[in-house]
């Protein structure tokens, strides 16, 4: 991403929530400004909600408990919403979900916007909610989220840990849009992150032009299930 | 080795029972206190399964939270099945199989497309069964309804790496799960069909359901 290419950016501060149709033949970088930062995300097709980022789909299609370059995201419809095409990590999370005002309150006590301002606690769940109402969904579009930037280890027996200081300073993770995707973000702490203190990060978010994934890209070679991906969702265009 | 838990309840003292088919689905409201049993008859079965509040179908079974609030990926006796609203739907408490698996979700004509080929678009699939269960059921649940779902019986382990692998089943012929329905919930199930992976080991069978009063 040159800088040149670069249609907007912002910053999105510790603790908030963020959400934009990303436009097919579109990129949208999430950058770890300090390190540690984690973004929970679900992604909807824009044009029809009920078409929404499938967990399972995702996984089960290229055998995958972890995100990174070259892995895509997939609809319930057999469709790519969006792609992964950079990626200076290696690991996000897509299987720990998101917290919600119990489990904060219990990790971190009472912090309410009488006492504390813009810097009263914020839990994942409640931000997506509020988010989805912005477009009109609720509670029945709520769906198992990807943690960017977060990594969730799993041991033979099943036990998950956080992997904690997975994400330095300065990383980065790049989407291109491969349909109009309606993107929900929130920079809430992840659910497992051990922090007794709550102290979630800003990241910054960056939007550029895309070229459309070629023969040759990347995602779309690395399994013959996501070759298949894109010819759907280059079918839904047609 | 996971540990194994058996149930003293007495089929025969079942207030209801209904063999489902492979590739058909079931919906039933379960009581607050009664007692849930699925029995794999054959083996090796994957029961795709779904809970509801039965007073609120918007506060519904997730995967992620179940997982998350146990620190384990995998489902057996002891889990308590939780809601998006932070309640307990169900526990388990008997499980003669030792491991059951939330990440792998239902199969669709969709998902189908992109793991096997385009072509086998028409092979009857678990999230049709989902959707003919809860459009019959005639409450108005739609799509939107239908989540990330529980295996019951499916073995699909997750390795240090970040992998996931679809290993043959652990289940035989006669092993069951068992929950306590903690609140009144909706159950939804598909006995699925899927003919392309080793779920079923390639040949779906029936399963049957229980339902105790309680556990006199």
């Amino acid at each position: 991403m040159t800088e040149s290419s670069v249609l907007w950016e912002e910053v999105v501060p510790p603790g908030a929530s963020w959400s934009h149709v990303l436009k097919r033949g579109t990129r949208l970088r999430i950058a770890d400004i300090e390190g540690g930062a984690n973004v929970g995300a679900i992604f909807y097709n824009f044009e029809c909600t009920a078409e929404r980022y499938n967990m399972p789909d995702t996984l089960k299609a290229q055998h995958i408990a972890r995100l990174t370059k070259g892995y895509v995201l997939y609809s319930d419809m057999g469709r790519i919403l969006c792609s992964v095409v950079e990626d200076t990590v290696g690991w996000h999370d897509p299987i720990g979900g998101c917290s919600n005002a119990a489990l904060s309150r219990s990790k971190y006590g009472e912090s309410r916007y009488q006492d504390c301002r813009n810097d009263y606690h914020k839990n994942g769940r409640d931000s997506f909610l509020v988010e989805l109402g912005k477009w009109g969904l609720g509670p029945r579009d709520l769906i198992p989220n990807v943690n960017f930037f977060s990594r969730v280890d799993v041991a033979n027996d099943g036990a998950m840990a956080f992997h904690e200081a997975n994400s330095p300073a300065g990383s980065y993770v790049e989407l291109r849009a491969e349909m109009n995707t309606l993107a929900i973000l929130n920079t809430c702490p992840h659910p497992l992150d051990p922090n007794p203190r709550y102290a979630p990060k800003p990241v910054r978010l960056s939007i550029c032009r895309a070229m459309p994934a070629g023969a040759d890209d990347p995602c779309r070679l690395s399994r013959p299930e996501n070759a298949r991906g894109f010819t759907l969702t280059e079918r839904y265009f047609l | 080795m996971t540990q194994l838990t058996a149930s003293t309840l007495d089929p025969a003292a079942a207030t209801y029972r209904q063999v489902i088919p492979a590739g058909e689905p079931w919906i039933h409201e379960i009581s607050a206190g009664q007692y849930f049993r699925i029995v794999d008859l054959n083996g090796n079965q994957a029961v795709d399964t779904l809970f509801y509040n039965a007073h609120d179908y918007s506060d519904r079974y997730s995967a992620q939270d179940t997982i998350r609030a146990q620190a384990n990926l995998y489902l057996t006796a002891g889990t308590r099945l939780m809601s998006t609203g932070g309640n307990v739907l169900l526990t388990i408490i008997a499980d003669t199989c030792g491991r059951h698996d939330t990440l792998g979700g239902a199969c669709a004509n969709e998902s189908n497309m992109v793991r096997y080929a385009i072509e086998r678009r028409f092979m009857h699939a678990c999230r049709s069964s989902f959707l003919k269960a809860v459009t019959e059921w005639d409450h108005g649940m739609t799509k939107r309804d239908i989540t990330a779902n529980i295996n019951f019986f499916m073995n699909v382990p997750v390795t240090p790496e970040g992998g996931l692998t679809f290993e043959d089943g652990i289940s035989d012929p006669g092993k069951y799960v068992e929950m306590r329905a903690e609140m009144d919930v909706l159950a939804l199930i598909s006995n699925c069909p899927q003919l392309n992976n080793p779920c079923n080991a390639y040949n779906p069978t029936p399963v049957e359901v229980l339902i105790w009063d309680s556990a006199e």
